[in-house]
């Protein structure tokens, strides 16, 4: 493993794990849903609004809107915002920006939010709107949408890695199995082995339980210094470490791998632990064979050894490898830009011991991972974080 | 392998005609330098004039060097189908009326991965021959081939989509009086056209070649003079709904500018047979075309229009109806504009002089009209919109693009 260079994030913590249960259809807006999420936080953590000075704000529903309108629509005034428009990966970006801001003192308490609606159009609005190379190269090709683009990159990988789709369902079937437990998952009924294989194809290789259901919906946190929390009686989790990177391995012609492949090793040195020292996994599945390619890339398992890691591992809350505990976006649902956060504020709620009926017992050090954007043939963007729970 | 298409039965009045839907149509300004190759029948990608290196999807910077110079320039066609998948519920009305679509990735020999559209003997891991195409929004598009003739190749459900192939189609030669008309409707039929009418002024009046029509199977004379617009109406009344393809076979060619003329005669007959008679064709037969371009495997596809290469710079000696031409060309953007919700291409033929007898005094090299029909079902078949037919045509586009102002001297002799 590397050295980092980094500096560590010391006392940066984080806070007030916030989701606004999700439904499949909404005729609210993007910011009624944001708005929803700010006035949890600030409930949750015993603050007043206007004790947050710092917002950072990811939507692809928002219109026009960026975090500058949003702190007048929502009458909060701070002296540090971010909008980040980075898909699956924008939880992860917004926390390595709201951390420095904290421990750089621009800032004492940032809110990190994310919400979208979904109209019953917007999805496909979505889909035709989501960026320049996607508009010139990708949607006119028969607009499948990421499906289609994700259908090519999951063929092309279980072709190369000999993975059938046995191995990519086992993720499917052991969220499912832990959303059954989250009150608030848009997916309530039981998924087997047989109903997963004999579901419809969408694109093939990708059938319908490999892919997320868009859905309206908010998640939000708070990012601050341990006195700071330690001063609102707050319970909190440490940030030991993260990553980030875009547009990684731009040569290989076809995806394989994620950019966490390339700082894989700054992740885990940073933070001082080891892969199996992880108490829960939470990956950005919006696909199963992006989770098990993130398996390879975060460290768990070789390339190509992600079928046979699926395999030997139970990947459900009370299982040896407690991955994706809350249903993932698989079976929760994806409530766009909320879709990044999703598994960073169950990670979160995991390790301050708060998550409930989905609790994996004793967990203290949670790893949670981000990616998006798949601007023309691959996903760009992607993050992970490692946090630890105030027992550890 | 492909099964071949089968002709259409006869049409059953009582169902409702589906109505044509247009694939994912914008794009970025750059982007439209496929456009531009597409129209023409080129494979052209991005090269960056600094480092040498190919680019795709469009780009405003060189991704190895950051130049800004990348050039849209020929581009070799092979690549390898890296991976393939199958649309089945698209979020888009045009491609979930034609689900299963079938998509892949290419990676092209000269560097560029490639998303596009496959032709149905495209075989994961083996070479693609690649071409730009207009789908069915006007808009160009990658289409991987097979690299060697499979059977039936061009009956690929995919690939029909892209292009305006004759084949079990109803075609309307709107002039069957000049050489041009009769070797269009003999390369329509040949092509595999399923019925040709051809339009005659004056049916009474006998005229050359008339045998060639006459009595032939899946050759229907209909009584036309496109400059007329009752006449016109009348024919689309009969037929409007059976035409596919509509090609404007119209001439009339008279020497002569404008100093050595006296009055405005020659060329008031000139725009009525050209200029006007291209709009009572279009107001009698674009309508209907319109509504019929997603109707099954004889759907409307494409207007063709044969116009002068003078239409784009004029020649004195024949410089009022290289006018007339240039009013037509005019008009051919606007149809295509109007046509194009309905899916149907507008196609324009550029020819140099030809071979016929209002060319007379012209020296060579001529074009011969069997070389225009030829060049008609070609450009149907590769789905063009832009073509130039004879050495004259070419020499004239590549004297234009180089230097207007030399051509506009030269072309004064």
């Amino acid at each position: 493993m590397t050295i980092s260079l980094r500096r560590p994030y010391d006392d940066v913590v984080i806070a007030a794990p916030v989701t606004i249960p999700y439904v499949r259809y909404s005729i609210e807006s993007a910011q009624w849903w944001i708005g929803r999420a700010l006035s949890a936080l600030v409930a949750q953590a015993g603050i007043k609004a206007s004790d947050i000075d710092g917002l950072c704000v990811s939507s692809f529903t928002m219109g026009t809107d960026s975090g500058i309108g949003l702190t007048q629509h929502f009458g909060i005034c701070v002296r540090w915002l971010d909008t980040i428009p980075l898909g699956g990966a924008s939880a992860i970006a917004a926390l390595r920006k709201a951390a420095r801001a904290v421990q750089a003192r621009d800032a004492d308490i940032v809110a990190c939010v994310a919400g979208d609606t979904n109209h019953v159009d917007s999805f496909r609005l979505t889909l035709e709107n989501f960026s320049r190379f996607n508009q010139d190269a990708v949607y006119p090709y028969g607009a499948g949408g990421a499906n289609a683009s994700f259908a090519l990159i999951a063929r092309n990988y279980m072709r190369t890695f000999g993975v059938t789709r046995e191995d990519v369902g086992r993720i499917a079937v052991a969220q499912r199995a832990n959303a059954l437990r989250n009150p608030h998952a848009l997916m309530k009924a039981p998924l087997t082995m047989e109903q997963y294989l004999s579901a419809r194809p969408i694109s093939d290789p990708i059938h319908l339980f490999d892919c997320v259901m868009p859905c309206a919906g908010a998640e939000a946190f708070l990012v601050m210094r341990d006195e700071t929390a330690a001063s609102l009686g707050l319970s909190a989790a440490r940030l030991l470490s993260t990553i980030e990177r875009h547009n990684a391995f731009a040569d290989d012609p076809m995806q394989v791998r994620g950019g966490w492949a390339m700082d894989v090793g700054e992740l885990y040195a940073m933070a001082g632990v080891k892969p199996e020292d992880l108490d829960i996994v939470q990956t950005y599945d919006d696909y199963p064979v992006i989770t098990m390619m993130q398996f390879e890339d975060l460290g768990f398992c070789n390339k190509g050894e992600g079928a046979e890691f699926v395999r030997q591992h139970d990947l459900t809350i009370d299982g040896d490898f407690p991955h994706n505990t809350s249903g993932g976006q698989l079976s929760v649902g994806q409530a766009g830009a909320a879709g990044a956060y999703l598994g960073l504020v169950e990670g979160l709620r995991q390790v301050l011991g708060i998550a409930g009926p989905t609790q994996v017992r004793n967990a203290s050090l949670a790893l949670a991972s981000g990616f998006g954007m798949i601007n023309y043939d691959r996903g760009l963007a992607s993050g992970a974080a490692i946090l630890a729970g105030p027992s550890r | 392998m492909i099964e071949p298409i089968k002709p259409s039965r006869r049409k059953n009045p009582l169902l409702r005609t589906r109505l044509p839907a247009s694939p994912p149509r914008p794009r970025s300004r750059m982007s439209h330098g496929f456009t531009r190759a597409a129209a023409e029948g080129r494979f052209m990608l991005q090269r960056c004039e600094a480092c040498g290196a190919f680019a795709y999807p469009a780009r405003e910077a060189c991704p190895s060097c950051l130049s800004a110079g990348l050039a849209f320039v020929d581009a070799p066609r092979r690549g390898v189908l890296l991976a393939e998948t199958t649309a089945r519920v698209p979020s888009d009305v045009y491609f979930r009326e034609r689900a299963p679509w079938r998509i892949g990735l290419i990676k092209m020999d000269c560097g560029p991965t490639i998303v596009a559209h496959l032709h149905a003997d495209c075989a994961e891991g083996a070479a693609v021959r690649m071409s730009l195409q207009l789908d069915k929004s006007g808009q160009a598009v990658a289409f991987a081939h097979p690299e060697a003739e499979t059977p039936n190749m061009a009956d690929d459900r995919q690939w029909r989509e892209m292009t305006a192939d004759p084949k079990f189609r109803r075609a309307l030669v709107t002039n069957g009086r000049s050489v041009i008309g009769q070797e269009a409707v003999a390369a329509l039929k040949a092509a595999g056209a399923k019925t040709v009418f051809v339009g005659i002024a004056e049916p009474w009046r006998p005229f050359a070649g008339e045998e060639r029509l006459r009595g032939q199977d899946g050759i229907e004379i209909v009584t036309l003079d496109a400059a007329d617009e009752k006449s016109a109406t009348d024919v689309a009344a009969d037929i409007g709904g059976k035409v596919d393809i509509l090609v404007n076979t119209t001439e009339y060619v008279r020497p002569g500018g404008l100093l050595d003329r006296r009055g405005t005669s020659i060329a008031r007959d000139e725009i009525d047979q050209a200029y006007l008679g291209f709009i009572n064709l279009a107001q009698a037969f674009g309508p209907a075309m319109r509504t019929r371009g997603a109707d099954g495997i004889n759907s409307s596809a494409a207007w063709v229009n044969i116009l002068s290469v003078y239409a784009l710079a004029n020649w004195p000696a024949f410089g009022a109806y290289s006018a007339s031409q240039a009013a037509c060309l005019s008009l051919s953007h606007c149809l295509r504009a109007e046509l194009r919700p309905g899916g149907v291409r507008v196609m324009n033929l550029f020819t140099g002089p030809a071979d016929t007898e209002w060319f007379q005094t012209v020296p060579p090299p001529k074009v011969a009209p069997r070389v225009i029909a030829q060049a008609i079902v070609s450009g149907l078949r590769n789905g063009l919109e832009e073509m130039y037919v004879g050495d004259v045509a070419e020499e004239i586009r590549q004297r234009l693009a180089a230097n207007p102002k030399a051509l506009e001297r030269e072309l004064d002799r």
